[in-house]
Formats: C-alpha cells, structure tokens, sequence
C-alpha cells in the first residue's frame, strides 16, 4: 500500500505500524517525533499504531534554527 | 555577584540564551556556544530527511546545554501547537520557544495567533516562552495566559537593527511578573548591553553571533555585553540631564 511520508509516496507492507515506517526510513527510533494525518503519535504508540492505507506521515527531529 | 536567571521550575547561571541558525558548521557554532558560555539554546523542528541527522542535538548534549526547541516558521496557533507537540515528543522537554509569524518579509509575530496558541499550549502543560511584539499590552496578556516569560523583539528577526522602542521595552519590564527576554533584533554586543540595561532578565540572540564574521569572538563579546549590561542595571545608573555638571570640585 501507500502512504506518504514527510510529503514523498511510499510503498510500505499491508498493516505497517509507525515503527516501522520509521525503522524503513533508517532512522533511529530517539530524538524524531511522527506525526500522522495531523496527530501526535506518542513513542510508546509507534509498535502499535498502524498507518492506514493512504495517509500521511510527518517524521521531524531538531535541525539548527532559532 | 551570585545572580541566577530563574525561569520556571529551573535556575540557570548565564542570562544569554542563544540560537543555532545560521552558523556555517556545527564546529563553528559548537566553539561560539562554549563562548557564549550558554545554558539554554533553541533548535528547530524539521522533517528528517531534509536537513541531516541530529548533529546538533549531539552539540549540545555534549555541552551540557539545555535544548529549547521552537516553532518557527509557523504561521497559525494550530500549526505552532502541533509543532510543540512534536518537539515535546521528539526532545522530551515541555518547554517551548512559542513563535508564530505573521508573513516572511517581517517575520513579525502575530498577535493574534500567538496568543491564541499560548492559551492551549499554558493548558497543556506547556512551559511557554512566546517570542512576542514589544506590545506592553501584549506582553501582560501572554502574562495572564501563564507564560513562564515575555520575549519581545527588539527589532524584526535577522535584521539587527537592535532595541527600536527602547521605552516599550522598559514599559513591559516594569510590569512583568515573569522574567522579560529580549528576543531578535541583536546586532551588536552594545544592543545586548542597553537590553539588560533596560531590566530585561536575559537576552536572546543567533544571527547576530553565527553570521558574524568571527562568530567565536561576537559570542565571547555578547557574554561580557550582557554581563555589564546586567551590572550596570543593578547598580543604578545616574539620571539623564540637559546641562553639565563639574565632576571637579570648583576650587
């Protein structure tokens, strides 16, 4: 299925959490925050949280700003 | 002179709070930080896969300076909300560097919006730290909400055009519960020294240090700048006056 991820389509297995999207993306599971279609997933969530078919993910961290 | 910047439930011992846009590296910013000799700095919130990894995070663990994510960029309170949400989720604090900009050109806060976020942020537990117009009335507003401080601007952001209404800035400090940040608008050491001067508890700067030609150096100049400015207050200056007066007794 597809969801989008920070705004780019992904293909990503049937019944994916947003751990592992995440996992998908390389990245480390600390100092990143997801959101999806527009709501806060708490870390403790991301293993149980599925991505529907469709949505949209944001995944931020802390860059240099400010 | 023991005399700590208290803000909310923590006490720090530097009143210059720093940004980390706009430094060439995060070398140069990492040696400008331990200039400054900084407890407190702001980071941005940012999708992964645009701007790297998570080196400047890294900085400032190393360091031991506290991270004070913000929402710039944000032009709306759910925007700006959702943002501290993530920050809170992402760096694990509740404190929160509050901006929410009204157009590019200016990236002046819009009052509005800000306030409006400031509520709903104050009621979830936020620590919010609003980067504010240098609106006395504002000011108090943002104050009532339940702001841990006021942070207005001493000029748009990235100008450094300095304190434009040194007055409002005195005005909002001599009614504020909460300690007064000056936040934007730094250009150069003397604009952080007459911002202490005027009674505000820390000053807020970035581009005024990482876009300077020697960044390591304007850093070690805004620490002694805020320093004597913060003395000078506390020791009172002497009243302005029209004519001369002998500093020499007369015979």
């Amino acid at each position: 299925m597809i969801v989008t991820v920070n705004g780019a389509d992904r293909e990503v297995a049937e019944g994916a959490t947003v751990a592992d999207v995440v996992a998908a993306l390389g990245l480390p599971g600390s100092g990143i925050a997801v959101a999806l279609d527009g709501e806060v997933v708490p870390r403790a969530a991301h293993g149980t949280t599925a991505v529907p078919a469709g949505s949209a993910l944001e995944v931020l961290t802390a860059v240099q700003g400010g | 002179m023991d005399d700590p910047l208290v803000i909310a439930d923590r006490t720090y011992s530097s009143r210059l709070i720093t940004g980390t846009g706009g430094a060439a590296n995060l070398a140069v910013l990492e040696r400008a930080l331990v200039a400054a000799g900084t407890e407190l700095t702001t980071v941005s919130l940012r999708r992964v896969d645009a701007h790297g990894g998570t080196g400047v995070l890294d900085v400032l663990r190393r360091l031991g300076i506290d991270p004070l994510p913000n929402t710039a960029g944000c032009r709306t309170a759910a925007e700006a909300v959702l943002t501290a949400r993530l920050a809170r989720e992402a760096l694990g604090t509740n404190w929160i560097k509050l901006e929410v900009i009204a157009d590019e050109r200016t990236l002046l806060p819009d009052p509005v919006e800000l306030l409006d976020a400031a509520r709903t942020l104050v009621d979830d537990g936020f620590v919010v730290l609003p980067y504010t117009n240098d609106d006395p009335v504002l000011a108090l507003r943002l104050e009532e909400t339940g702001c841990a401080a006021v942070m207005p601007l001493g000029s748009p952001i990235g100008t450094g055009l300095g304190i434009r209404n040194p007055h409002n800035i005195e005005l909002i400090v001599a009614r504020a519960g909460v300690p007064v940040v000056l936040d934007a608008g730094i250009g150069t050491a003397s604009d952080a020294a007459l911002a202490m001067e005027l009674g505000c508890a820390a000053v807020l700067l970035a581009t005024a240090v990482t876009r300077a030609s020697d960044p390591e150096m304007m850093a070690s100049a805004m620490r002694s700048a805020v320093h004597a400015g913060r003395l000078a207050r506390a020791a009172g200056r002497i009243p302005q006056r029209f004519w001369a007066q002998a500093s020499s007794p007369p015979r």
